[in-house]
């Protein structure tokens, strides 16, 4: 089978790497990828005409981002590049691909997963109010365009990029008006042992900490968030907490950035039938897949945070083993030294990716605590009391059931944003932990498919 | 274990069962209705959601009078809200010797009720400006509606329930009997349940039990194609669909008050049967764009958010098997709705309910019965 049809969706360190590793050993893929530019998310390189250096835009990741640029630039002319093209669904063998308002086909032998990852939210109050971004929504805006999403920020809720984006922010400029993070230190030390698997990468969560201080930029640990405060007119006016100290504290600014570390882009795994596992460290399904990114549907393969949240050090290795694996799926020789080191790295970032887990924890919780007017889906306007209403008073124990009977999840994000806070709040009312509750199917389109879409002949 | 006993055990629990449950308890029956997975999970929560009568079969119109008389009623009847909105069905056309045939069927007696005024031309387009140039005429029918289909039969089920119908979910039949007067029915968990009268609303399944009592009917099954757009003002009450002989053509849509479009119609996919699973065919939703901007131009501005199927049984003639079965007393049925059972659910209902109850009805449905299919009897004898 040596002229496989290969493609890879997503063209971020996973994916440029998975074409590097082919196109080595012999193989052309197709990549396509629904942004404009490689370097998926993290990598996300600036439009045309924009002019800002590496270490602006990067920061302590600009040598990788350049690498991974430069890589991608070595493989472009001889690879089948297709940017701007969103794969919105898919059959066995074939997806469907729409691109600049035109529907095409392309068909595969073998299909890698390289999807990324979005942020992982949890409601809160009044979170519904214009001015109100995800962190990661929040340094796009900067890593793209250069622009910040207000003038006045405070960046809530846990994980890395709660300081990374917090960092970015300050260092572009931007009044940062607080930093609160719902974990506390304790659980950070505790998580210690794990996180040490890396220093160096420790050492610059420490020296992004530091960086804030330094700016006098007000850092909470161990908050609970309250309520973004504001109203329908003017948007997001500041924030409301309880403070580590059990007082409760209020923050002025015009614009608040929520996140809980990530959660994976399955959809297209989901439509395949590839089977699905709870990750109980981080609390969140995920693809099932071995070691090497080989998913329960034979010719459908996963790497990089699309399938295993392990940040993008951990994507660059898991998307050249991946192509390894392939490779040895197509019976062609592969290199057992390359193989191993890409294991062997991996091995210490899932030692690592556990502790974050354990520092940043999932506030599963706040769903419990959550109002019942606090907004659950966004897109649809959904109050946390009109979900429970149908666990309680319709008997909707299963998160599709309640979905079909709230809408909850049923909005534009098709569920990204709403279905895992959903899914705690109807875990919480019905009194089972939260993978009994199931998770959302995925449903085409992948992303809103627009009806000006003409066919093409592919 | 002890068996379970009551007046009548339903197998299915889409639409047609949770509605007859609630209709046998309102006489006063004791049912047991039961469900291999969750109420109304195959066809009747993932259909279009059309309460409409226009376009029937005319022999089929006494019975969607009756369930439009049910609907109107439904909040108080039931005690739940299935937004059910009677905002007027627009069954349009592309060509002229449509329209003609569009007359012809409102000129029917059995349509009277219906009050079907035609419209064509210039009035046409004045009165709903927003349809495609390509439109030549439609029939409109101001009393039919559409509701939402995910809620109507756990609804019904809840309510049954209320008023003391015992539903088991999650529960499949492995075996049926007839033992002396009565169904013997064996759960594949071990379970046994006991009735003089046995109803089978299994949908896509029905004919599975039904060949079981030497009554096999032809029943294909087919996933029906919906996709739905973000919202927009609501601005569309009436909901429209394409009357054509072309199946590419045939496209239907309507806008609920929270803003979004719902669209079905176009190519149906095969379901997994096995799995249980009906899917979307992609070439399905690019079909549905393109007949939707050719009957509502502005549609083009707009995304399509989320697709989805289900599985319906259909037979060759495009009519239910309903009524009692041919060979076997005190067994009946109701299924293979061919895609148009929603609007008659509560109607099916209340027949099927009356039917056990007395032994018969006052809505004709005799030609809906399961002896159109009957084998001669000899064959019947060599197939058992």
């Amino acid at each position: 089978m040596a002229t496989a049809r290969v493609v890879i969706v997503g063209a971020g360190p996973a994916g440029v790497r998975c074409a590097e590793t082919l196109l080595a050993a012999g193989i052309k893929p197709i990549l396509i990828d629904e942004n404009r530019r490689d370097g998926g998310q993290i990598y996300r390189r600036q439009p045309q005409g924009f002019t800002r250096d590496y270490t602006t835009l990067y920061g302590s990741e600009a040598a990788k981002a350049r690498d991974l640029h430069e890589s991608f630039d070595r493989l472009r002319g001889a690879i089948d590049y297709r940017p701007d093209t969103l794969v919105w669904n898919l059959t066995p063998g074939q997806l469907c691909c729409a691109s600049q308002g035109r529907h095409s086909t392309v068909d595969y032998d073998a299909l890698i997963l390289c999807t990324g990852a979005t942020d992982r939210l949890m409601p809160i109050e009044g979170w519904q109010l214009a001015g109100t971004y995800s962190l990661g929504g929040a340094q796009i805006a900067l890593k793209n365009q250069a622009v910040s999403i207000g003038h006045r920020v405070v960046f809530m809720g846990s994980g890395p990029l709660l300081y990374l984006v917090a960092s970015q922010y300050v260092k572009a400029g931007a009044e940062v008006a607080a930093v609160l993070d719902t974990s506390p230190l304790s659980l950070r030390l505790k998580a210690l042992p794990k996180l040490l698997a890396r220093p160096g990468l420790l050492f610059t969560g420490i020296k992004l900490l530091a960086q804030l201080y330094r700016a006098r930029v007000a850092v909470h640990l161990g908050i609970k968030p309250l309520q973004v405060m504001g109203d329908a007119a003017n948007g997001v006016g500041g924030v409301r907490f309880t403070a580590g100290n059990g007082r409760t504290v209020t923050v002025q600014a015009d614009a608040v950035a929520l996140g809980y570390h990530l959660r994976p882009e399955t959809q297209l795994g989901d439509l395949a039938g590839c089977t699905m596992a709870f990750d109980q460290a981080s609390s969140q399904w995920w693809l099932a897949t071995d070691d090497a990114g080989r998913t329960s549907v034979k010719g459908v393969y996963a790497a990089g945070d699309g399938s295993k949240i392990r940040g993008a050090d951990a994507a660059e290795h898991a998307g050249r083993l991946v192509a390894l694996a392939l490779l040895e799926d197509l019976q062609q020789p592969v290199d057992a030294g390359l193989r191993d080191e890409q294991q062997q790295a991996l091995a210490v970032m899932d030692q690592f990716r556990l502790g974050l887990a354990q520092a940043f924890p999932w506030p599963s919780e706040q769903a419990k605590a959550l109002p019942d007017s606090a907004i659950v889906c966004r897109c649809e306007m959904i109050s946390a009391g009109e979900l429970r209403r149908t666990v309680n008073e319709k008997g909707a124990c299963e998160v599709n059931r309640a979905k079909a009977f709230s809408r909850v999840g049923m909005g534009r994000c098709q569920g990204r944003y709403c279905s895992q806070a959903g899914a705690e709040v109807i875990a919480a009312e019905a009194g089972v932990p939260v993978q009994e509750v199931g998770r959302q199917r995925g449903q085409a389109p992948v992303k809103p498919l627009s009806m000006l879409t003409e066919e093409v002949s592919s | 274990m002890s068996v379970q006993k009551a007046d009548v055990v339903i197998v299915g629990g889409g639409l047609m069962g949770s509605a007859t449950a609630f209709f046998l308890r309102r006489r006063g029956q004791s049912v047991i209705l039961l469900e291999r997975d969750q109420i109304g999970q195959y066809a009747s929560g993932v259909n279009f959601g059309n309460v409409r009568r226009q376009g029937r079969f005319l022999g089929q119109l006494a019975l969607a009078n009756r369930s439009w008389e049910l609907w109107k009623r439904l909040p108080e009847l039931i005690d739940d809200d299935l937004e059910f909105i009677p905002s007027g069905h627009m069954r349009v056309c592309y060509r002229e010797d449509e329209v003609a045939e569009l007359e012809a069927y409102a000129a029917a007696p059995e349509a009277a009720q219906l009050d079907l005024k035609i419209y064509r031309g210039a009035e046409l387009h004045r009165r709903f400006g927003f349809l495609g140039p390509d439109v030549k005429g439609g029939s409109y029918a101001p009393h039919d509606g559409h509701a939402n289909p995910r809620l109507a039969a756990p609804a019904f089920a809840r309510a049954a329930i209320r008023l003391g119908a015992q539903i088991e979910e999650r529960t499949e039949v492995a075996e049926v009997q007839k033992v002396g007067a009565d169904f013997h029915v064996t759960t594949t968990d071990g379970r046994q349940f006991q009735a003089a009268q046995l109803l089978i609303t299994a949908g896509a399944w029905g004919q599975k039990l039904s060949a079981q009592f030497g009554e096999p009917v032809p029943l294909d099954t087919h996933g029906p194609q919906m996709a739905v757009t973000e919202p927009v003002p609501y601005a569309l009450p009436t909901v429209i669909g394409v009357y054509t002989k072309i199946p590419e053509e045939v496209i239907y849509f309507r806008q609920i008050p929270r803003g979004n479009i719902v669209i079905g119609g176009g190519y149906r996919s095969k379901p997994d049967m096995l799995n249980r699973r009906a899917y979307v065919e992609p070439r399905s939703i690019i079909n549905q764009i393109n007949q939707m901007r050719r009957l509502l131009p502005g549609v083009g501005n707009l995304n399509i958010i989320r697709v989805w199927s289900g599985i319906e049984g259909y037979l060759p003639d495009s009519l239910p098997v309903m009524g009692p079965s041919g060979t076997v007393d005190g067994l009946f049925y109701a299924f293979g709705f061919c895609g148009h059972g929603f609007q008659l659910g509560p109607g099916v209902g209340d027949v099927m309910a009356e039917l056990l109850g007395t032994g018969s009805t006052s809505t004709p449905i005799e030609s809906f019965s399961i002896t159109r299919f009957a084998l001669p009897a000899e064959q019947r004898s060599q197939a058992s």
